[in-house]
């Protein structure tokens, strides 16, 4: 069950995606979730969602896989529409009781659906597709120029690749220690919400404690391996653009540029 | 008599319909008598855990039946969790499970959840706490400041404390030195006199199996391979070895000798059969056979 | 001295106390001195201060009195920290937690790229140390999905991939299947033989001390038995006492030589032990065997 999450996970390949440097799949992301917040109307909506299909095609990563990440996330994206639909002002299409639905209710439900659906998967691609260490790699140079403001970019993006690293054992521990409490005749799943809380304290409590053992062992792990921050670090996989990441960058303007032409238009 | 535990044709499927489908289960039937010591052997991904987890109903067959002192398990979902209760099940490195401010408390958690009064649970913790060893004075401290061996001995007391009349552990002497191996067994054999309980053993050590249990079942592809007595299951060093499995050393010191040409008979799985039988040939004139 | 990896003279380590009360003393005064290439098993149950000793020689842990000493380089001098860790590589019980990348090869990088090792040079080294532990094909995999035994492996290579002189392992298969456990001591033993590293493998398992040239077995902060596995095996009621189960061969050996049956007790392995009883039934004499 938690085993589905595919949340921070990466999942190997070559596609031309794949091999995209992460600065530029980075950027990327940015610009997508840009495009998707100035899209107005469906005309661009379509457009954003093309580019999204292309880039999951190109990268050879199964609609299934997304589509498995993205179900815990279904809650909240039912309830966004939900409360569009019930919240917005305009022309009443149905009544009942102290709901009414409208014509702009529906609308804003299915965008705001649209928009967060591939916002999310827009990003699973960045984390599907590319390595967490490369990810951090191209964090830590993007956000280069902040180290003279005393910002410590290389701290944080270990700190990211840690967090990805660790997301599937977390999950895999929270599994376990489930089922061992249900051994022993916890019940998550009856009484009000205060009790199904209380029902939480056997499970966060033995993981908060595993989280802080395997975060020890491991700092002396890193430690052991002469780990010493990022003063005079190299790398094994050099960043280095190529010819297809100046074309992802001319395309990324190009959607831009497009969005920016529709939303003029009303589109 | 009725077997206290019963799997008629039980198959387990993992994410069925996606890629990632696998079959940890396949058509098993077994069942376990009242009282019996049985080990559980098998190579990592075999289907142990996930056959374990069928016995007291946290994990639901795809296909086939489990049945608990003759009733299916799944009948009712009341039922379902009741069989938790009478059956225990104390995870790999249990120590990892604890929670609560105190010993007493994290022991306490198993009974308070099947609804008991205080006095039973009081009665019922410090006997769960006799069992396994554990000193009255650490009852109040905090399970997370005691040593490596003792948090374990305190997550077997928390399953011991629901007085299962099946209790399967996974690996308990996992990581523990000799000493820690041997006590904990010792504290398992106890439970077990005390309330004619069953005992499921999964262990990878042969030699700890050897010299505990009944009865031996050996899963292989999620299908119980072999099963019968430490001498039987032994015999078979070959299939044992083709499984990815061992016996025990003494096991091999004596097929050894077989293979030497010394007229021994290779049945002995324990140093103490082993040395009983070279003395007799030793001293006595040859094995009686 | 010149071919010790690691000497170790009257050391003396207190666990500090976090009540700031006074601390729980580990050693007081251990001397132990680790010979360039070789393979030393240390032995000792839970607690006894083998995971303590083994932190004091790659600098985790700092001697309070006495010192050690890793070629040449003494532990306490700061400026040695990073030689001496590049050195003096150590792999611990759970995978799980040493591993900081979620793709092989990355995560095998790691200590190379602290190190400040050029890209390329990067690049070989990692392939030499996945192909070191057998785990080349795997190079791209995500380590959560390897088995146990396999995440050892990459933990090991992790190490390699500094090109220390010397590996000290911490238990670095209790939490392995009997598979798991084979694949990683092969790979230790493989390092030992061809790549000349020294090891120093931490363990209660008799069976994985077996495999060592020597065997240093401690209790309670101090060394109670050094020498062969032989050597020190034989000394069943000393180990007995210590909290220490001899393997079942020598048990076995052991109870014959109780009852008088004169076997040695250094016929460690399966077919040692199985000749050494066979030649003992040889001789004893038919007509005894018979006449009974």
């Amino acid at each position: 069950m938690l085993k589905d999450i595919t949340l921070g996970q990466y999942f190997p390949g070559t596609s031309v995606i794949h091999k995209l440097d992460p600065r530029t799949k980075l950027v990327w992301v940015i610009v997508y979730i840009i495009a998707l917040f100035l899209a107005k109307w469906f005309v661009s909506y379509a457009l954003v969602l093309v580019v999204l299909a292309s880039i999951i095609a190109t990268s050879k990563i199964h609609l299934k896989v997304i589509l498995r990440g993205m179900k815990p996330l279904l809650l909240i994206i039912l309830l966004t529409a939900f409360l569009n639909l019930f919240y917005s002002q305009g022309d009443v299409v149905a009544q009942f009781w102290i709901f009414k639905i409208t014509r702009q209710g529906i609308r804003n439900a299915i965008f705001m659906m649209l928009r967060i659906t591939m916002l999310v998967a827009g990003t699973f691609m960045l984390t599907y597709t590319t390595s967490p260490i490369a990810l951090t790699d191209g964090l830590e140079n993007l956000l280069g120029p902040l180290k003279k403001l005393h910002v410590p970019v290389h701290e944080l993006a270990m700190m990211m690749c840690i967090a990805l690293r660790f997301i599937p054992t977390l999950i895999e521990e929270t599994d376990k220690i489930m089922s061992a409490q249900k051994a022993r005749g916890a019940d998550f799943e009856s009484g009000d919400l205060i009790a199904r809380a209380k029902a939480m304290v056997p499970i966060l409590v033995p993981l908060f404690i595993s989280a802080f053992r395997r975060a020890d062992e491991l700092a002396t792990a890193m430690e052991c391996r002469c780990y010493h921050g990022g003063e005079g670090r190299t790398r094994l996989n050099q960043l280095r653009y190529a010819g297809r990441d100046y074309v992802a960058y001319a395309l990324g303007l190009a959607l831009i540029a497009l969005i920016v032409v529709l939303r003029t238009f009303g589109l | 008599m009725t077997p206290i535990i019963e799997l008629q044709n039980v198959s387990h499927i993992y994410s069925p319909g996606t890629p990632f489908e696998h079959a940890a289960l396949r058509n098993v039937s077994l069942s376990i008598a009242p009282g019996e010591f049985v080990g559980l052997i098998g190579h990592t991904g075999s289907g142990k855990s996930t056959l374990i987890q069928h016995m007291n109903g946290l994990l639901k067959p795809t296909e086939g039946k489990v049945f608990f002192g003759g009733e299916d398990i799944w009948k009712d979902p009341k039922f379902t969790r009741q069989t938790r209760f009478k059956v225990g099940l104390v995870f790999q490195y249990p120590e990892y499970q604890l929670f609560e401010e105190t010993v007493y408390k994290d022991i306490a958690f198993g009974p308070k959840n099947m609804g008991l009064s205080e006095d039973e649970i009081r009665e019922r913790v410090y006997r769960a706490a006799g069992f396994v060893g554990i000193e009255k004075e650490n009852m109040e401290k905090s399970p997370f400041d005691l040593s490596g061996g003792q948090k374990r001995r305190v997550a077997i007391a928390g399953v011991i404390a629901m007085e299962p009349d099946v209790l399967i552990l996974d690996e308990p002497t996992a990581g523990l030195d000799p000493v820690g191996r041997q006590s904990i067994l010792q504290n398992i054999r106890d439970y077990q006199k005390a309330q004619n309980a069953a005992v499921i053993m999964v262990s990878h050590s042969m030699e700890e199996i050897a010299s505990n249990v009944d009865r031996l079942i050996v899963m292989d592809h999620g299908a119980p391979a072999m099963s019968g007595s430490p001498e039987e299951v032994f015999s078979h060093a070959q299939e044992l070895v083709s499984m990815g499995l061992n016996v025990p050393r003494v096991t091999q010191v004596f097929l050894q000798l077989k293979k030497l040409g010394a007229d021994v008979d290779s049945s002995v799985f324990t140093v103490e059969q082993g040395a009983q039988q070279l003395l007799s040939m030793l001293k006595g004139g040859g094995r009686d056979a | 001295m010149e071919n010790q990896a690691i000497t170790v003279k009257k050391l003396v380590y207190t666990y500090p106390n976090p009540d700031g009360r006074e601390g729980i003393q580990v050693f007081q005064g251990l001397d132990l001195s680790i010979e360039q290439g070789s393979f030393v098993a240390v032995l000792g149950h839970n607690g006894c201060g083998k995971s303590t000793l083994a932190k004091h020689f790659n600098a985790i842990l700092l001697p309070l009195g006495g010192s050690v000493h890793v070629y040449g380089m003494d532990t306490l001098d700061e400026n040695l920290l990073l030689a001496i860790r590049q050195q003096v590589g150590m792999v611990f019980q759970n995978p799980d937690n040493q591993i900081v990348s979620n793709v092989v090869e990355e995560d095998v990088a790691f200590a190379p790229e602290n190190l400040g090792v050029l890209s390329d040079e990067i690049r070989t080294r990692v392939d030499d140390a996945l192909k070191a532990v057998g785990m080349y094909e795997y190079r791209k995999h995500a380590p959560h999905l390897l088995s146990g035994g396999q995440k050892q492996r990459i933990a090991i290579a992790g190490v390699i991939a500094m090109q220390p002189k010397c590996i000290v392992l911490d238990e670095p298969t209790a939490m392995l299947d009997p598979r798991g456990r084979q694949e990683v001591l092969q790979t230790i033993l493989r390092l030992n033989r061809e790549s000349k590293i020294t090891v120093v493998l931490i363990t209660h398992h008799m069976d994985e001390a077996a495999l060592a040239d020597r065997v240093v077995a401690m209790a309670s902060g101090k060394i109670v038995a050094d020498g062969t596995p032989q050597q020190v095996f034989s000394q069943v009621e000393l180990l007995d006492n210590v909290g220490l189960s001899v393997p079942e061969t020598t048990q076995l050996l052991y109870r014959l030589r109780q009852a008088g049956v004169d076997v040695p007790l250094s016929a460690l392995s399966v077919e040692d032990c199985a000749k050494v009883i066979y030649d003992c039934l040889q001789h004893t004499p038919k007509n005894r065997r018979t006449s009974q």
